[in-house]
């Protein structure tokens, strides 16, 4: 970030409240590791080049963005799973933020109240609170939670001593009677948002809602569908992050930009043309999120010569595998049903059974050619470190080679975990 | 042609000399605290053609010599595989690190496991727990397998297992009797690695710790399967690493 930017930029950051300081350290620590994972990387599509402007300006334009929203009466809300529905609070003419929580900040403090073996994605974002560093959260009117794994409803509610935080309650069943549960918790959801943002939920707005948020998931499947090809179009380091920016960018502006994106792969596919070398071993990552900016196991398997082609991950195809149903003359009723149900059929580890995850990523290997599959866990993220034991039994079902990981954010394993994959990639 | 297959490990360093898919020499020398420097004075005690690394080092010496570099895996399934055609799978138990291969029919890498990044159940674990006992390496061993029974060790974690054995013999529990505890908890822990990757008999069982005669029995009674130890168990990797070079390039 160039320096008179970065003057401008301070003063906003000191009027959301932010800890200067600390915020400064984190902003030298991210362009380096950016730079490192990404910008050494040959073969690359030409319209990365907006993601590259878009993480030089992470916590500055899309920042000021927000800022203005507000100034002009808007609402910033917060999330921090996919089962809170966006396209509710994009009806509300609120903007949704997903917040990251991918990176080993402020653990210090944390771990004066957590316990050390929490995962890492919540003393993150417990961190990123403490420490007052990340503008997506200080930004935000309102957090909202939700009852999945138990470290984060329990995180929820020290963080509620920091900020404004609504939680929905998750079923943990797929059964009618969850069904019914969840419907009526959109609801709930609804009513908080219309006494935050002031505006009423219409058919119109929530139509015009989950046109542009499926327009935004469309373009994400094609850029999914592309890596099918061998050599894979895009690095998955790419499409990873194309993933975790979705989170947070404008939508219309995103979805324009990986249109242009598969426009480009889609050529690169006709002409033979790949990031990685053809031949490449193919990898389909599944697991626990990856948020920004931890790109750490892509980093490892594709400087290992490898090529991750898919991510059954919350920042992957359970992002954008399906899509509300966009029915003409539903009333409001009949699409905030759809709305809830979409989301009920994403499949997370908090839920049991799970099975339809086991045939997910078995599905995913073989519609992308992949050679192997890594599990990819948090450590202390129970839900799915334990998971894993039916992934791979599925894997070798279908004789997938399967391997498994554990980790954190932190560069400690990286050298083991290289081992572990390089081995892993001689293998297949 | 002559390939120099070198595994440098976090405890020594290892180099094998093959000769047209023959050991022309070998040597295991200690990493000390520059193994770049080891394994530098290594390469000019000899003449070769090629040069394969592997082991934690690995990446060293192919930014410094250009060395091609296979991964310990994949190096002492190769290496095992053909000290003894036929093998099932195989244990390394070395200074820091444990591996567990299982090998499929045609001898390549099937499935496997490492220790995570504690030094619980290695070849180091066994040196910390020796000095607490008041016994040398070798010693340790010979005690633990003249005691008929193992007094019951809680903890893998070096730490606490060096303070539990502290407290064991501050209380007079007999030492040959804690020696053969440790060795059967390592044991034990490596049998259950075994066990989660398949592991078929024959097991080649190599690395330093492959050395010590009480692991060995305990490997063998724990293990459903036989259990071959090969004279050289140090340098298998290296071995490994050597004959990937050959299997590359004719
Ligand atoms: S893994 Fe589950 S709990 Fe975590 S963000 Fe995804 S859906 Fe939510
Ligand atoms: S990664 Fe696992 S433990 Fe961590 S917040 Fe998500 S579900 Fe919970």
């Amino acid at each position: 970030m160039s320096e008179n930017v970065a003057t401008d930029y301070g003063r906003m950051w000191a009027e959301l409240g932010m800890n200067l300081p600390a915020h400064c350290a984190l902003m030298n620590a991210i362009p380096t590791m950016y730079e490192n994972a990404y910008l050494t990387q040959s073969d690359r599509p030409a319209g990365m080049a907006y993601f590259d402007f878009v993480m030089s300006e992470i916590h500055g334009l899309r920042i000021k963005e927000l800022v203005d929203h507000k100034t002009a009466g808007g609402k910033v809300v917060g999330t921090f799973c996919l089962y809170v529905p966006e396209e509710i609070i994009r009806a509300h003419g609120a903007v949704g933020v997903g917040l990251c929580a991918g990176a080993e900040w402020g653990y210090n403090e944390v771990e004066k109240v957590l316990p050390r073996n929490t995962c890492a994605l919540i003393k993150s974002f417990m961190g990123f609170k403490m420490d007052r560093v990340c503008p997506y959260v200080e930004s935000a009117d309102l957090l909202v939670g939700e009852t999945t794994c138990d470290g984060k409803k329990k995180a929820y509610e020290l963080l509620g001593e920091m900020a404004d935080v609504y939680v929905m309650e998750l079923p943990q069943m797929k059964r009618d009677r969850d069904r019914e549960f969840w419907r009526a918790e959109v609801r709930e959801f609804v009513m908080r948002l219309e006494e935050l943002t002031g505006k009423t939920m219409t058919a119109e707005s929530l139509t015009a809602a989950i046109a542009e948020v499926n327009g935004k998931r469309r373009a994400l499947q094609r850029i999914a569908a592309a890596r099918a090809a061998d050599p894979a179009p895009i690095s998955g380091k790419d499409a990873l992050l194309a993933t975790q920016v979705a989170f947070y960018d404008d939508v219309p502006r995103f979805t324009a930009m990986v249109n242009t994106i598969a426009d480009e792969l889609d050529a690169r596919v006709a002409a033979g043309e790949g990031a990685a070398a053809k031949g490449a071993k193919r990898v389909v990552l599944t697991g626990s999120p990856m948020a920004i900016p931890n790109w750490k196991t892509h980093d490892i398997i594709e400087k290992a010569g490898g090529v991750v082609v898919g991510e059954e991950m919350c920042t992957g195809s359970r992002y954008y595998d399906t899509l509300v149903p966009e029915t003409p003359g539903a009333s409001l009723d009949e699409m905030i049903d759809e709305v809830a149900d979409k989301y009920l059929g994403i499949n997370c580890a908090c839920f049991t059974p799970n099975d339809a995850r086991c045939s997910d990523v078995v599905q995913m290997a073989s519609d992308l050619g992949a050679d192997g599959i890594v599990h990819y866990s948090l450590q202390f993220c129970g839900p799915y470190q334990i998971e894993a034991v039916q992934v791979e039994r599925a894997a070798r079902d279908v004789g997938v080679p399967f391997l498994k990981i554990d980790t954190d954010y932190s560069a400690e394993d990286v050298g083991q975990l290289s081992t572990r994959i390089e081995a892993f990639l001689e293998m297949l | 042609m002559l390939v120099l297959g070198l595994d440098i490990g976090s405890r020594t360093v290892d180099a094998v000399w093959l000769e047209d898919g023959r050991v022309a020499d070998h040597v295991v020398t200690d990493t000390g605290f520059d193994p770049r420097a080891v394994a530098e004075a290594l390469l000019t005690r000899a003449r070769f053609d090629r040069l394969v690394a592997t082991g934690y080092g690995r990446h060293v010496a192919r930014d410094a010599f250009g060395a091609e570099v296979v991964t310990e895996i994949t190096a002492y399934a190769r290496g095992a595989a053909h000290l003894f055609p036929g093998a099932g799978s195989v244990l390394d138990i070395g200074g820091q690190d444990t591996k567990v291969i299982s090998l499929g029919e045609d001898g390549k890498v099937a499935d496997f496991e490492m220790n995570d990044k504690c030094a619980a159940g290695t070849g180091r674990f066994l040196e910390v727990m020796a000095r607490a006992l008041g016994f040398g390496l070798d010693q340790m061993a010979t005690e633990a397998l003249t005691a008929r029974s193992g007094v019951g060790i809680s903890s893998m974690c070096t730490v606490f297992a060096e303070s539990e054995v502290t407290g064991l013999v501050h209380r007079g529990e007999d030492r040959a009797r804690i020696a053969r505890g440790l060795h059967e908890s390592v044991a034990g822990r490596t049998c259950t690695a075994l066990g989660r990757v398949r592991a078929r008999g024959p097991l080649v069982f190599a690395g330093g710790v492959a050395n010590n005669a009480a692991m060995v029995e305990l490997v063998r009674a724990g293990f459903d399967g036989d259990v071959l130890v090969p004279e050289n168990a140090q340098t298998v990797g290296a071995l490994g690493a050597a004959l990937s070079a050959s299997a590359a390039n004719g």
